[in-house]
């Protein structure tokens, strides 16, 4: 228990059924922690159902910056008996676990210093169980020394419209938390943890996940129609928009499939929307042909692909990178596409906003390709930088003598609207002449073949080079992309060797230039990603045409840990 | 075939269909109820599918979103949303609309917004050449079906009357007058419209000629009451012949697009709206 009080760093997490009400308390939780003024980490693990089983939250309270998951368990509080088989594999002896007695006392052999806490019983006198979890709340608020009158003023916010009396009822048993964690402190079973340094500056942060970071970035980016079919875990960012409509005139459409979905958003396009699509690998699979004819119509179109394991239905609610080949190459015939794969939640936001100007500038679809694990973490955060950003239409009036294909240096023609000038605007899925009439002739296909490849070196042209971290002279250089950005780079941190490099890729297609120098300075190339082949491994070595010496690969469905990496970088060095 | 016309609908370029096929017909039905209605070039678009009807658009001098097989009516949903000041006529065959499509068929009267949805209707694949189609008559023998089609053939009007559709039409375009006369109504009409268009394919269909449909089809009376959805579903379900005219209006059913809030106050589409930059700020504010 001293250790813990040392700690600049505490991992904790919650531990119960689907419809336990985890989330409200991980909510109040993280919030209050961060107008305590401490730095927060969140991510969730549930299964794919909506009561029962056993999902976790696990949070990390810092004095510094963190952001990423860490498997270590510092404080467990199982709100069921299947908590601690669940965890196992992650509590040590150093683990406190706090909790009933019968969620505390199974699997005797995993090792834990088990409090028990009759959190049932104490929530009996502020009203009944239901205020369990609020009990559970305020014990862990005090022993982690956040202020008391700021959960209170969160729990009157939370329960307001639920009328006086049950914001009452949150208050005593947050109280009587409070109370219980003064009670173990006085008896010595407990330690209040001060070692974790309050910062002003962290009070005003915002606290925001993945899923809101898209939506807030598509809403900055202009976004005004969006069709989805709801599918795991991309369903979060068409229900924050729904939800967001009115005031940001958005239309908001589920639809009744994928591929009404891609097909409606491509006819908005046409009429000047600025559309956002967003699925899963699965509902992807049926927006192919769409996407291809994004390319042929030269419509703009954001697409959103949040990833979980396949093949098929898979596991829904998991995390991986296994779809990077699908998206890379979803849709018939050669068209150029632009692949962002946020590595943050600032990123996230960023990306997708910059996302629509691009597909308008451009004419390509345009995808944002995450994964469970980014959409369902967040953390604190000092800002967005959203007023400096532009939306852009790229929209011209046009002239009676348009042409919607017309030939240009850069392969980019004009865009027209329909209703908008005097001229006719046409899209088609053929292959067609500059007007959009239907051609057979082999020399004006091979102009259109020509205008769609300048188009993609237009785009590779402007791709963001991947970010790197280390000094000009290293042996291994580590290459990543997407969501384990922070994962890696505390797993390096922890590592603390000077020979390492690290290069992460927040554009995965194309890629930048750059990196052909980057991964001929390096000797030895190490690739990490969440899936069983090494999708963008093999992406590298066919751009680079450098081989990959070593992958790191997982794809057990659940996300790499900060410990997990740094053990397997440690042995992939001694191996190569 | 040569277009040969000089409206302002009329486009000089070559038209890929056979001789004699219906759709001649019905491309003049098009061209001269567009101009009768005063329509504007700029204010129209005609989107279409894939098969010989979803050429249609490309030999008149209209502006056209000219989709993939089987996914018209979503596109003609997209643009309509977008922007509802757009007149959209959607256009395709059986096979496209009633089979690659099926499920944006049902769906797209279910939303109901305000489109023209013209389907050509010839029992038959024309472009892959001569395979059944989903209205196939049972028995109808290709290269495919060798002993004969197997399967019910999909009643299009009836499906559209039990979905409560607000326009269902039924057209034949061996006759010009009478088909002009159905397709003014659809465009008028607030609401989706669909027009069965009965149009032979001279090619591969030997059975339903333009005779057999002449002998096989009827109009409906003038004192039929469309507005009866049981009459309706028994007119379309029930006759020996084909029924023409318009078979069933149901007009107050909510128009899709003017369902969507963010149009109860402002009309203006899409393309000429942008962010309130002042309402981000204060919902960045609810994140801290």
């Amino acid at each position: 228990m001293e250790n813990i009080t040392k700690k600049k760093d505490i991992s904790l997490v919650l531990c119960g059924a689907a419809g336990q009400g985890i989330q409200t308390v991980e909510e109040l939780l993280t919030k209050t922690l961060k107008k305590s003024g401490y730095n927060v980490f969140a991510t969730r693990e549930y299964m794919s159902r909506v009561r029962g089983g056993v999902n976790s939250t696990s949070i990390r309270i810092s004095s510094d910056n963190v952001r990423a998951y860490s498997e270590r368990i510092d404080f467990l509080f199982p709100l069921n008996e299947l908590a601690i088989p669940h965890l196992r594999k992650n509590l040590t002896s150093q683990s406190i676990i706090i909790g009933e007695k019968d969620f505390i006392d199974v699997n005797s052999d995993v090792p834990g210093i088990r409090i028990e806490v009759p959190f049932i019983e104490i929530s009996k006198d502020v009203g009944g169980k239901v205020y369990a979890n609020i009990v559970v709340l305020g014990l862990i608020c005090n022993i982690l020394n956040a202020d008391k009158s700021i959960l209170h003023n969160l729990l009157e916010e939370n329960f307001e419209s639920k009328g006086s009396e049950i914001v009452q009822n949150n208050l005593n048993a947050a109280d009587k938390g409070f109370e219980k964690a003064h009670q173990l402190i006085d008896e010595g079973k407990l330690t209040r943890v001060q070692s974790i340094k309050a910062n002003e500056d962290v009070i005003n942060d915002y606290i925001i996940d993945g899923t809101q970071a898209i939506a807030l970035g598509a809403i900055a980016g202009g976004v005004n129609y969006v069709t989805f079919y709801p599918m795991a875990p991309s369903t979060g960012i068409g229900t924050f928009l729904a939800q967001h409509s009115p005031e940001f005139s958005i239309i908001v459409d589920q639809s009744e499939d994928e591929i009404s979905v891609i097909n409606k958003a491509l006819g908005a396009s046409y009429a000047g929307a600025r559309a956002l699509v967003s699925t899963s690998g699965g509902g992807f699979s049926l927006m192919g042909e769409g996407v291809s004819l994004a390319g042929m119509s030269e419509l703009p179109l954001v697409i959103i692909v949040g990833q979980r394991p396949g093949p098929a239905t898979g596991m829904p609610t998991r995390t991986a990178q296994e779809d990077l080949n699908l998206v890379l190459h979803a849709g018939a015939g050669y068209f150029p596409r632009v692949i962002f794969a946020p590595n943050s939640i600032e990123e996230a936001f960023a990306l997708t906003q910059n996302a629509f100007n691009l597909t308008q500038e451009y004419q390509v679809p345009v995808f944002i390709l995450t994964d469970q694990y980014l959409v369902d973490s967040y953390y604190n955060l000092k800002e967005l930088n959203y007023e400096h950003l532009k939306r852009e239409n790229f929209i011209i009036k046009t002239e009676r003598d348009y042409e919607r294909y017309k030939f240009t240096e850069t392969g980019v023609s004009p865009r027209g609207i329909p209703g908008f000038g005097e001229g006719l605007v046409d899209a088609d899925s053929h292959t067609h002449t500059e007007s959009g009439d239907i051609t057979e002739d082999p020399d004006l296909r091979m102009q259109t073949v020509e205008k769609r490849l300048k188009k993609f070196s237009l785009i590779k042209d402007n791709a963001l080079p991947p970010e790197y971290f280390g000094s000009e002279n290293i042996k291994y250089l580590i290459i990543s992309w997407g969501s384990s950005f922070y994962l890696i780079q505390e797993a390096i941190e922890i590592i603390n060797r000077s020979d390492i490099g690290f290069l992460h890729f927040r554009q995965i297609y194309p890629l930048n230039e750059v990196t052909n120098e980057y991964v001929a300075k390096a000797e030895k190339l190490i690739v990490i990603e969440s899936n069983p082949t090494g999708q963008f491994a093999k992406l590298i070595e066919l751009e680079t045409h450098q081989k990959i010496d070593y992958q790191i690969l997982k794809s057990s469905g659940y996300t790499f840990s900060v410990e997990e990496l740094s053990n397997r970088i440690k042995k992939a060095i001694e191996m190569i | 075939m040569l277009n040969s016309g000089k409206g302002k609908w009329d486009l000089d370029i070559e038209i890929h269909w056979c001789p004699g096929c219906g759709n001649y017909n019905a491309l003049r039905i098009m061209k001269e109820t567009l101009s009768e209605l005063n329509l504007k070039q700029k204010e129209v678009v005609l989107v279409s599918g894939i098969g010989q009807a979803g050429k249609f658009p490309h030999f008149m001098n209209a502006q056209s979103f000219n989709g993939l097989h089987g996914r018209y009516l979503s596109n003609a949903l997209g643009m309509k949303a977008a922007n509802p000041e757009l007149t959209v006529i959607a256009m395709s065959g059986d096979g496209c609309t009633y089979s690659e499509g099926g499920n944006h068929f049902i769906h797209t009267i279910r939303y109901n917004p305000d489109i023209v949805n013209i389907v050509h209707n010839n029992q038959v694949y024309g472009l892959t050449k001569g395979q059944a189609s989903p209205t196939s008559q049972l028995g109808f023998k290709t290269p495919v079906q060798i002993n004969g089609v197997i399967i019910e053939p999909f009643n299009a009007p009836a499906v559209a009357i039990s979905l409560r559709a607000s326009f269902v039409a039924r057209a034949f375009t061996g006759d010009i007058d009478k088909t002009k006369e159905i397709l003014k109504k659809a465009i008028k009409h607030k609401g989706y419209a669909l027009i069965d268009l009965l149009c032979p394919c001279v090619t591969f269909n030997r059975v339903n000629t333009f005779q057999w449909y002449k002998e096989n089809s009827y109009y409906l009376d003038d004192d039929y009451d469309p507005y009866d959805q049981v009459n309706a579903l028994k007119t379309a379900t029930q006759s020996k012949k084909l029924p023409l005219g318009i078979i069933y209006l149901n007009p107050n059913r909510p128009i899709y697009e003017e369902s969507i809030q963010i149009y109860k106050k402002d009309k203006r589409p899409l393309y000429l709206r942008d962010l309130d930059l002042d309402k981000f700020e204060s919902l960045m504010e609810s994140f801290k």
